[in-house]
């Protein structure tokens, strides 16, 4: 019997390894380039009720937003509300959230969001936190990947185009910043004509605590005010240095687009962060009085604070030897990208056919044999031949970003070309092409940017869809497209629209994310101050014009449901508890009239929608999220009487 | 054949619950085979203490007024809402619960409720009759149990 059980065991986990979608082993076995419809819609076919592989996170570009997708199926699951309000979930709305959105300008209920990137330790993705940039109103916001939730945003001072971010580093030791255009910093009024003279650029540091996750701005280098574009961290032997691409080295402030196409290198900044940590020790830096305001989701209370901040230690190179360098790099360069092993930094000249690899081990060599062909500013300029490894000569046209397999296989997106160019690692050898549709900017590869990538599947993110879907009038969606990238020719899969303008995806296993998801709030560490632990603390106090309802709701009522003594010029806060203690089990509240959006309350957390009603009445509010059989009879009545009325207040539940 | 039988249903429903989606670990434990193979399924006969992680019947003993009073503060707080001792609000009035259920029915109600009403006959025809679900409340064993104390302890009095 023994044996029988041993030999059903090894048969069980066979037909279980081949039984189930995305398990790897059922990859297409056609070698030609193109595949059937039908094969490719089985190599994305994810049944219904089972998971996809991989998580993914696109930016949504001019949304402000992230959206979660999963890999190969291409599903939307969620779309996370980061530097835009959301009506829909209530986010930057309600009074918990609203603060999430405070900047030294106010209140912004927008940014372009660029590029998310998961957080690391020791080089490999970790599921603690995702990373992205707000780059109109310089910010950085963190996602806690327990709950999908932005619990996080810092403001960036003395910067402008905030697009070379976050791009952190292999254990999150930092998120970094920097300005993709240059200003007067500080800023000040002056002819824009004095632009050589006057505008500066800065690359931040901004520290991440590792047990909380917690953003400081640790520390800014001014640098000369070229247009610091992208950038991307070291890792093994390159880890404490980041490299940041630059254009406009020309320094042109009108008609840029020939302007700052002038030279025929621009350069990569090497920043060695390591040496500046020791400046900043040393106490070699300035302190400038800069505010910025950073904001922080409590875990308990689920409102955001608002701090701002004032003061910023700033580098500046010339005084700092040591810690920054420039790479020459033809032409324009957009991405800068750090190969899985560390040594190689590619840079893609957006307006050159060809890429340009340089070596960390030459860059060094050349650092220690201080074998300059000038300096800028105190930022030593290392020439050109003695740190190149190597030139890819693609073919395509319009390089822009180039993402690694960790099997020494390089992918680069050609916008120009529309394609996406495979090379070989060290050879420098083009092996494979793929068209794209249309007008590749970015692409990704899960874990792609980290010391260890999933080598199955790249994504291309898409400019232009013109012909490929269904018209929506004027404004087409944008696309993503699925590769399967693990044999030698890379094979279109899928196709699918994408939720904004995504300029970057980054993803990884659903294992390091799946088990963590947080699935409900307990009620006993719920610290909101007008939250209620029970529907027996449910109440209505009132102070002045203010009034607090104290309410509850659980499947399908609220408490109290029947509402009497609010005036016409009382200002209305709705205090919402969810009593729920179960997964999936969100309340909504709405009231007619109210000048804001609907608010979304998770179980065991307090929300609370602000209303102020002009006119005597008697209105309705009731719960927006269908939550059960009876989910329409989960409504209620306050009645508004006129200002000066004395109808008492007083709220029930159930006493007809 | 009756004791092979036995020895391949076991994991066979274990197979069954994991499924496919996030069972990588399960692979390894699963023997069962890739033949196609008679599987015995028994009669479905309802258990008199419902489904859940209760399984026997509740040895009640004397009242016990700490353990009552325990459960007055979680009832307060968790089922409240939807639960009156003495009339029916959402859910039904628990006054006199213990006369229609056994312990070990309610505690498995109120622990296990989303299998509970899909599964087991009794709570199955409630559900159609209240219409609400029974909420999750993801209380642990000992709370279920403080609570059937403190619907006794209310009896009692």
């Amino acid at each position: 019997m023994k044996t029988i059980g041993k030999i059903l065991s090894l048969a069980a986990v066979i037909a279980f390894l081949s039984s189930c979608g995305g398990g790897g082993e059922n990859q297409p076995q056609s070698n030609s380039g193109a595949l059937s419809s039908s094969s490719a819609a089985e190599a994305v076919y994810v049944a219904p009720g089972e998971h996809d592989e991989f998580y993914e996170f696109f930016s949504g570009g001019f949304s402000g937003q992230v959206s979660v997708v999963g890999l190969p199926s291409g599903r939307l699951f969620r779309r996370i509300p980061v530097f835009s309000v959301d009506a829909e979930k209530g986010y930057g709305f309600d009074e918990e959230t609203k603060d999430m959105l405070n900047t030294t300008h106010g209140h912004i209920p927008w940014d372009d969001s660029h590029h998310p990137k998961l957080s690391q330790t020791n080089g490999e993705i970790d599921g603690r936190w995702l990373f992205i940039n707000g780059n109109n109103t310089p910010r950085i916001a963190r996602i806690d990947l327990t709950t999908f939730e932005t619990v996080e945003i810092i403001e960036i001072p003395n910067s402008a185009g905030n697009h070379s971010s976050p791009y952190l580093t292999m254990n999150t030791e930092y998120v970094v910043a920097g300005t993709r255009f240059s200003v007067p910093i500080p800023q000040e009024d002056v002819p824009i004509s004095t632009y050589k003279e006057n505008f500066h650029g800065t690359l931040s540091f901004i520290s991440v605590d590792q047990e909380d996750g917690d953003m400081d701005l640790a520390f800014q280098i001014m640098v000369p005010g070229f247009d610091y574009d992208l950038a991307s961290s070291g890792k093994g032997p390159s880890h404490g240095w980041t490299f940041f691409t630059t254009y406009n080295t020309e320094k042109g402030s009108t008609m840029k687009e020939a302007t700052a196409s002038q030279n025929d290198k621009d350069f990569i900044a090497a920043v060695n962060w390591k040496k500046a940590e020791e400046y900043i020790a040393q106490g070699n830096f300035e302190e400038w009085d800069s505010e910025y305001v950073n904001n922080e989701m409590d875990h308990h209370s689920h409102i955001a604070t608002s701090t701002t901040k004032n003061k910023v230690k700033v580098l500046k190179a010339a005084d700092c030897p040591g810690m920054i360098y420039y790479l020459p790099t033809p032409k324009s360069p957009h991405g800068v990208d750090v190969n899985s092993t560390g040594e190689y930094i590619v840079g893609c000249g957006k307006l050159s056919a060809d890429l340009t690899v340089h070596s960390f081990a030459k860059m060094m060599d050349a650092i220690n044999a201080e074998s300059y062909e000038t300096v800028i500013d105190g930022i030593p300029v290392l020439k050109y031949d003695e740190v190149v490894a190597g030139v890819v000569k693609s073919g395509g046209l319009g390089p822009l970003h180039t993402e690694f397999d960790g099997d020494g296989n390089a992918y680069t997106s050609f916008f120009i070309s529309s394609e996406v160019v495979k090379w070989k690692v060290g050879t420098w050898e083009v092996v494979d092409r793929v068209p794209s549709y249309y007008s590749i900017g970015h692409l990704s590869i899960p874990g792609g940017g980290s010391m260890k990538p999933w080598r199955k599947y790249l994504i291309s993110m898409n400019k232009i869809t013109k012909d490929r879907y269904l018209p929506t009038g004027p404004e087409l969606a944008h696309s993503a497209q699925l590769y399967d990238i693990t044999g030698e020719k890379m094979k279109l899969l899928l196709d699918f629209p994408t939720d904004g303008e995504p300029h970057y995806a980054q993803g990884c296993a659903a294992e390091l994310i799946k088990p963590n998801t947080k699935k409900f709030f307990k009620l006993e560490d719920n610290t909101h101050p007008y939250g209620i632990m029970s529907e027996e603390e449910a109440r209505i106090e009132r102070d002045g014009n203010d009034v607090h309802i104290y309410m509850s709701s659980i499947r399908s009522h609220f408490a109290p449901d029947n509402i009497e003594g609010i005036k016409v010029g009382d200002r209305v806060y709705w205090h919402v508890t969810n009593l729920e203690q179960d997964w999936d089990t969100p309340h909504g509240f709405a009231v007619l009239g109210a000048n804001t959006s609907e608010t979304l309350i998770m179980p065991g957390a307090t929300k609370t929608l602000v209303w102020e009603p002009k006119e005597p009445g008697v209105v309705p509010f009731y719960c927006t999220d269908f939550c059960s059989a009876l989910h329409q009879e989960m409504q209620g009545y306050v009645r508004v009487s006129a200002a000066g009325s004395d109808v008492e207040l007083r709220g029930w539940l159930g006493e007809e | 054949m009756k004791a092979l039988h036995t020895y391949l249903m076991i994991p066979a429903i274990a197979f069954s619950l994991i499924g496919c989606g996030g069972g990588e670990e399960a692979a390894t434990e699963s023997t069962t085979s890739a033949e196609p193979m008679e599987i015995y399924t028994p009669e479905p006969e309802a258990s008199p203490f419902g489904i859940g992680p209760v399984t026997a019947e509740v040895e009640l003993g004397e009242l016990d007024e700490a353990l009552a009073a325990e459960g007055e503060e979680v009832f307060t707080q968790l089922c409240t809402a939807c639960h009156k001792m003495d009339k029916r609000h959402v859910g039904p009035e628990l006054a006199g619960v213990l006369d229609r259920r056994n312990a070990a029915w309610v505690m498995n109600m109120i622990l296990n409720p989303d299998v509970m009403v899909k599964e087991d006959p009794v709570a199955k025809e409630l559900f159609a009759e209240y219409l609400s679900p029974m909420a999750n409340q993801n209380l642990t064993e000992h709370q279920a149990r403080a609570i059937v104390e403190y619907i006794r302890k209310y009896n009692a009095q």
